[in-house]
Formats: C-alpha cells, structure tokens, sequence
C-alpha cells in the first residue's frame, strides 16, 4: 500500500490486494534476499518446501507414469458392465466405479486432466496477467487509471456464478475450462504485477538504467520482470490449485468434465452420489489424492512466498 | 475523507455499470437467443417469436440493455422466464435466508479465528500450533462439498443425529421463517461455513499477528509492565484485526448470495440455489440480478474494509 502511495498512485483497490500486508505500514515494499540463488537455497531448505515438492512429483509421476506400468481400460468400448461398482480385490486394487472403469486406473487419467488443467491455467493467467500490469505500472497515470477500473470491474465479476452460467451455455471441454479460467483468474496476478513495477520504477538502479540511456522495454525485461517474477511463481503455485479446486466444484455441480474425460473432482462427486449405498472406494481415493495434490501446491507456495518474504493476497 | 468517499462511490458505479455490461454480453453470447435456450431445440418457431416479443428480446442489444437499465432505475428486475414471477420479489424473499445463514457463520468464525490465530501467533512453532496449522491447513484444501460430505456421512447416516438437509414439500415456505422451523437443519450448513472460513482467516490471523508481535509498540507496552492479558486484547488483536476487516469486506458478496455448494449440498433455499438452478434453466433476468447484486455487494465490500482500514489504524489516510 505504502509503495503505491509513493508511486502517486489511487489508493484504491490496491488495499485489498495486500491482505497479508495490512498490518505492516510499509507492507507493499517487497524485499527480495538480494539475490535469486539465495531465494532457492532457502526454498531448498525449507521442510514445507520439500514435503510440497515430494508430494507434487510422486503424484505427478503416478498421474503420468503410471498408465504405462498398469494398464487399464480407460476409453468407451469394450467396458465390461459386469465390473460396475466391485468393492477393491484381486484385478481391480481399489475396485470399480459406476462405469466398470478400474478405479486406479481412471485415478491416472484423472489426474492428468486436473493437473493439466492447473498448469495451464497457471501458465496462460501468469503471462496475461504479467503483461496486463507490466503495461499499467509503466504507462502514463490516466492509463494506469483506466486499465486498473477495467480490472476492478472485472473483478467484481463472481467466477463461480460466471462459470455456471458459460458452462451452462456450452457444453465444457478441458480447454474450454482452461480458457474460462484463465479469463477469470489473470485479474489477480496483474494487480500483483502492477503493483511491483510501480514500486520498482522509482528505484535507484531503475533510475540508474533510465538516466544511461536505457529504453523503457529494456528496463522492464532487465530489472523489473526478474524482481517481480517471485510473486508471479508464488501466483502461479496457487492458481494451479485454485483451479484443480474449482473444476472439482464445477464437476460436483454436474458441470464438469463429461466421461469418458475424467478429473478427480468429477470421480469424487459420482462417489458421493453412491453415498447411501456404502461405495467407500469410490469416494475416498479421489478425495485423498485431490487433497494431497492441493496441500502440496499450497506448501509449495507458502514455502516460496516465505523465501521470497513476500507477503501477497492469497484469495 | 468526504471527497474520498465522493471519488471511491463514483468510481464504483462506473465498476458496477462495467460489472453489467460485461455480465449482458456474456448473457447474450449464447449461440442462438435466450427463447432457444429457454423452450428447449423443439421449440416451434410461432413460440419462440412469442418468448422474444414478450421479453423484448427483438430489439437490438444496446437497446435491450438501455431498457434493462431503464427498468432498474424503477427497482424493476424484470419477470423470471421459470418462476413467472417478478425477479425482485424472489430476490427479496430469499436475501434474509443468506444473511441469516452466511452473517451466523460469519460471525462464529470471527469468535473463534481472531483469537485462535493470536494464540497460534504467541505460542508459534509449539505442538498445538503445529497442530491447529495442520488441521486448518488439510480443511483448507479440502473441497468443501467433500467436507459436507464426511459431515452428512458422520453426523446424519451414522450417527442419525441431524437431518442431512432441508426438507421441502408444497406446505414449506421458503422464506427465512420457513427455514427457521427446521433448526436442526441448520447446524450442518451452519458448521461447514463456519470451519471453512476458520480455515482461511486463521492462517490470515496468525500470520499478521507473528508480524504485529515483533513490531517495537508492542516492546515498549511490554516494557511498561502492560499485562499480557491487555498487551493481546489491546494491542495485537487491534492491529492485527485489519487483515480480517479486509477478508470480511471480501465475503460481503457471499453474505448476500449465499454459498453455492451449502445450499446446493443442504437443499438450503437461499439465493445461492436460486441462482444455480435459474443457471441451469437458463432463467436469465434472475442471472443479471444476481450478477448486479454480487457485484455491488463486491464493491461495497471493498469499499467498507478500505473505510474501516482508516478508522481502525489511523496510520492509514485516505485521499491523496
């Protein structure tokens, strides 16, 4: 907050988009340890850290890997009705689901489109979103002012009733999930951005840069973007499991991935219809591997906001 | 403070108009109109012309927009196409439900956050801090309608002590008294919001207390002899209570509309199902009037924390 001020920039919004830095007077400074080699020796050594990343890569590699090691029926033909529904046993390690798909098996597949999911839309919001506020940090004020009105509206926008409403109207692909995510959630990361390069533009070396003759596409490539990329990691790491999260909820409302596409998200809430007639295997595998895909960003992402002491909205 | 007020109020009717804009071409980028969507592919093409002369869907889309924005100014939000009933009148039905549910588990999650969050601050890095961070954390990662989920599962099929939802039948009103006939009802929903919002605020809470303690004021109260006792209620929860004035103006929006997936997992009869079901059936006055009413329930939100900011840490002053 106290670097937008300086920055001679509105006050608005700019509140809300430093939750975690209220307290603090100066908490919109962002004091990076100096160097990015020093930042990943105190991830490294960070416990949260390695847990996070253990988790993330031994799902990753189960997700990815693991169809090649066990193989299952995973397309429309050649399902055997007959294995609807069988309680885990011998064949089938955690049984079947409603369709007679092998329930570790469909856990892969899965798990690609989820973690797909997530890291694309981490990507594509990352890149908008740097770019957005790069473009509203440099530009003249009224720009600034302008671009930053369009986001505040965009973001009063609800993303849960926007997405009912879009997945309502067509009939939702992974893509076209990946898209609607993306639009819906670049909006934060460009504030972030937005953000830094204002607190950054008035810095000694910038100024430095600037009085040498350095252009102003230098000066972001060169200064700016590498001292901001820590909040846009930090972003990124939660958005990957903001959206896992949010496809799950769309799936559970019945607007998710249609089969034979699957997300964890969509088997737990086919699971949690069969509640009443005691189908435990559908329901508990999917929830434990989603929610340990979840912890695992969210630590990773705390570790690294940790290490880069950088104190960001976390939504 | 009054021309920043004038400033921020202006600027967030321009937000809010933008708000429905946006909202009325996502509405209308549907292939093929609303009466298709509406009657269904069999509709006959005598009835569709009749959906769109009734509903005024004929003109051009400016048009429809400024007379969408004509009726408001006359508090009209149109007639739902499902319902057959004004829009307003099903909104102001079912507002005091969501206030009612949202603003009681709000509040509950307050009580217990805010001091949950200083006693982890105090005693960091102990066993029960590690605890409470690990338990909050697992919640938070947890989708909340698979937390639902183990709740209907322990509470209302193992255990048979609580319904597992709403009940509703024809003789059930669906206004807030309607609700309130069934209390038993309302501890599932209630408990699910309540530790969801715990989950998140306290993290907040803890870490902006860790901040405030190690801030010089809060050396020298400590060297005035202050008892402990007074250094927290006094000092650290007023300081540190600025991050959950922002988080609350963040859910005013859902104080409003309700919570989606509680109402949907609870049958609760709230403005969150209203609108999920008025999504599915493609109701689209009841879609614009809950997008208007979460965007200025959004605006608003913002604009009260930022005002509370000012008036709770007088560090921060507003206007420049």
């Amino acid at each position: 907050m106290a670097s937008s001020t300086e920055a001679g920039a509105p006050l608005t919004g700019e509140a809300q988009a430093t939750v975690g830095a209220a307290a603090t007077p100066a908490g919109g400074e962002i004091h990076t340890t100096g160097s990015g080699r020093l930042t990943l020796s105190a991830f490294a050594h960070n416990r949260q850290a390695q847990v996070g990343i253990g988790l993330v890569v031994s799902i990753a590699l189960f997700c990815f890997v693991g169809p090649f090691v066990y193989h299952t029926n995973q397309g429309t033909s050649g399902l055997n009705l007959l294995n609807e529904n069988l309680p885990p046993g011998t064949g089938h390690p955690l049984g079947t689901d409603q369709y007679g798909y092998d329930i570790l098996g469909r856990l892969m597949v899965g798990g690609q489109s989820s973690l797909e999911l997530g890291f694309a839309v981490a990507m594509a919001t990352s890149v908008i979103g740097t770019l957005y506020g790069a473009i509203a940090g440099l530009a003249p004020r009224w720009i600034d002012g302008v671009m930053m009105r369009v986001l505040d509206a965009l973001l009063a926008v609800p993303s849960l009733v926007l997405l009912l409403i879009l997945v309502n109207i067509f009939t939702p692909n992974l893509f076209m999930i990946i898209t609607l995510l993306t639009l819906l959630s670049w909006l934060v990361v460009a504030r972030l951005v937005r953000g830094e390069v204002l607190s950054l533009r008035i810095r000694d070396y910038v100024h430095a840069s600037r009085m040498m003759g350095g252009r102003t596409w230098r000066i972001l490539n060169r200064h700016m973007l590498p001292n901001a990329i820590g909040v846009v990691i930090v972003n990124a790491t939660f958005t990957i499991s903001d959206s896992i999260y949010t496809l799950s909820a769309l799936s559970f409302l019945g607007l998710g991935l249609p089969p034979p596409a699957s997300d964890w998200g969509t088997m737990l809430s086919d699971g949690i219809t069969y509640l009443y007639d005691g189908y435990w295997w559908m329901v508990y595998p999917p929830a434990i591997i989603l929610i340990l895909t979840v912890i695992g960003f969210n630590l990773i992402g705390d570790a690294l906001r940790d290490s880069l002491d950088v104190r960001l909205q976390r939504r | 403070m009054t021309g920043y007020l004038i400033r921020r109020v202006g600027q967030a009717l321009v937000v809010v108009l933008g708000v429905m804009i946006i909202t009325f071409i996502m509405i209308h980028l549907e292939p093929g109109s609303a009466a298709r969507a509406y009657l269904g592919v069999k509709a006959t093409p005598s009835r569709i012309a009749e959906f769109n002369a009734t509903y005024g869907l004929n003109e051009s889309l400016p048009r429809q927009f400024l007379s969408y924005l004509n009726h408001l100014l006359h508090a009209n939000f149109g007639i739902s196409y499902y319902y057959q009933e004004p829009v307003s009148t099903l909104i102001a039905q079912r507002i005091p439900s969501d206030i009612f549910l949202v603003g009681t588990s709000s509040v509950l999650a307050v009580i217990i956050a805010l001091p949950m969050g200083i006693y982890q601050a105090v005693r960091r890095n102990s066993l029960s801090d590690n605890l409470l961070t690990s338990v909050t954390f697992t919640l938070y990662s947890m989708p909340d309608f698979f937390f639902a989920f183990l709740l209907i599962a322990l509470f209302a099929i193992q255990l048979h002590w609580l319904p597992p939802g709403f009940v509703q039948n024809q003789n059930s009103s669906l206004s807030l008294l309607g609700i309130l006939a069934e209390p038993t009802a309302l501890i599932l929903p209630v408990t699910l919001l309540t530790f969801t919002s715990i989950s998140s605020w306290s993290r907040f809470m803890r870490s902006s207390a860790i901040d405030t303690l190690t801030q010089d004021f809060i050396k020298v109260v400590r060297a005035k002899g202050l008892p402990e006792r007074l250094v927290l209620s006094r000092h650290v929860l007023r300081n540190s209570s600025l991050t959950i004035i922002t988080l609350l103006g963040l859910s005013l929006p859902s104080v409003v509309v309700g919570a989606v997936i509680t109402e949907y997992v609870f049958n609760y009869p709230g403005l969150g199902l209203l609108f999920l079901d008025a999504a599915t059936e493609h109701d689209f006055p009841i879609l614009m009037a809950s997008e208007l009413i979460i965007g200025v329930a959004t605006v608003v939100g913002n604009l009260a924390a930022d005002v509370a900011y000012g008036a709770l840490d007088p560090r921060i002053r507003h206007g420049v």
